[in-house]
């Protein structure tokens, strides 16, 4: 359908108005400006940064800068989270400009992964659509495409293409019909309150009795404490790309349109706003 | 788990501070014995294979914690075979795609665990795409 397309645009469009400050520990020869720019929500932070790196590096002393890392609010953000997931995660309700801190000294390695260059954040792309696939088609369609259709994935997305993305992707999100959806939905749930990383299991698109599985029924099944029960107060925002879908959405549906370019949905589950 | 009487070694924990770090921890090997219950769910059977040129283990079968992380397990399995700290390790589900480091091993087994196991393949230089 022409208007579902439209859905896929919308979310590949998506930016996140930010502001980076250079940390104030920071040794510099000159002040350093704050550095304003729109982040795609389905790109990586260390992809989209350069211009970032170069404007505070300009003031800055070579020796004085070792591999750059990024923290909103005592948080050390990691680059390998798509960058609405980031902000679902940590940064719903708050008022925008999104305010990044960018450190070039001190790399939290017990937070964040090392990124020495592009071919990392490729090797890790890359990766979560192949785990994708696995859950999707048991690893069918990504083993049938040739290597150019990998590098046309990656090229799509580090360019900001999304047609040519989506020329490679969409044979990704087929099935065929009599499955009425994927093996497995992709699937990531985050709560920025927990201790692990994030929840993922074996969840199929379609109920036993036939009845598509909706965003409902997942969440019951992973994370109960954030359906607000019957006639009881909200205490939870389940968030994908900024918006709060509708409970009732088909979770397949839900994996053809709102999956980040890694082709898992990113699921942030946050305390309600109080006021 | 039908498995729970065989004598396959345990990693130890270490406390949960491998996130995504370098530190590696430091395990001591000790053999399986006979776990509670709740033991035995708070833990899986991994069975570890080379690819390549990369030594093998002498033992293939661990249990580990399910919140450990790859790291943690590629870190374990370097100074299990010996390899400097800083050497590269790349660890494989399905001989298809490598986790990242932060990944808790847990979820790799809820997803592409199978016969009670995860099987995972590590290399010392990038074996699959």
């Amino acid at each position: 359908m022409t208007d579902d397309k439209d859905v896929l645009r919308d979310v590949w469009s998506g930016r996140i108005p930010t502001c980076f400050t250079l940390y104030q520990d920071e040794l510099t020869e000159r002040e350093a400006e704050p550095y304003y720019l729109l982040l795609p929500r389905v790109s990586y932070l260390t992809l989209v940064t350069d211009k970032v790196k170069k404007h505070f590096q300009k003031v800055m002393r070579t020796e004085d800068i070792s591999e750059i890392w990024f923290e909103f609010e005592g948080i050390p953000l990691k680059w390998h989270y798509p960058i609405g997931l980031l902000f679902d995660l940590h940064a719903s309700n708050t008022s925008l400009p999104w305010s990044i801190t960018v450190h070039f000294k001190n790399f939290p390695f017990k937070d964040l992964l090392h990124c020495q260059s592009k071919d990392v954040i490729e090797a890790h792309f890359m990766s979560s659509v192949k785990e994708a696939d696995a859950l999707k088609h048991k690893s069918q369609v990504i083993n049938e495409m040739q290597k150019k259709d990998h590098k046309q994935l990656w090229m799509g997305l580090q360019n900001d293409k999304f047609d040519q993305f989506w020329a490679i992707n969409r044979k990704l999100m087929e099935y065929s019909p009599e499955e009425g959806g994927f093996r497995y939905i992709p699937f990531r749930i985050y709560q920025a309150t927990s201790e692990r990383p994030f929840v993922q299991k074996l969840f199929r698109p379609v109920a036993n009795d036939g009845k598509p599985h909706t965003l409902d029924d997942l969440v019951k099944e992973v994370c109960p404490a954030a359906i607000p029960p019957e006639g009881g107060e909200k205490k939870y925002q389940v968030m994908i790309h900024g918006i709060e879908p509708l409970l009732e959405t088909p979770l397949q549906w839900l994996s053809e349109h709102f999956s980040y370019p890694d082709n898992f949905l990113h699921i942030a589950i946050i305390p309600q706003p109080t006021d | 788990m039908e498995e729970a009487g065989e004598n396959h070694p345990a990693l130890p924990a270490n406390g949960g501070s491998d996130a995504a770090g370098e530190a590696a921890p430091a395990p001591a090997v000790s053999p399986a014995t006979e776990e509670p219950h709740s033991e035995t769910k708070r833990k899986i059977d991994v069975l570890l294979k080379a690819v390549g040129d990369t030594p093998i283990m002498k033992t293939k079968k661990w249990t580990i914690e399910r919140t450990r992380t790859v790291q943690g397990l590629m870190d374990f399995i370097k100074k299990y075979l010996k390899l400097e700290a800083s050497e590269q390790m790349f660890i494989y589900v399905n001989q298809s795609f490598a986790p990242s480091p932060d990944q808790e091993v847990g979820v790799l087994y809820e997803c592409f665990g199978s016969d009670g196991k995860l099987v995972l393949h590590y290399c010392k230089s990038q074996a699959w795409g």
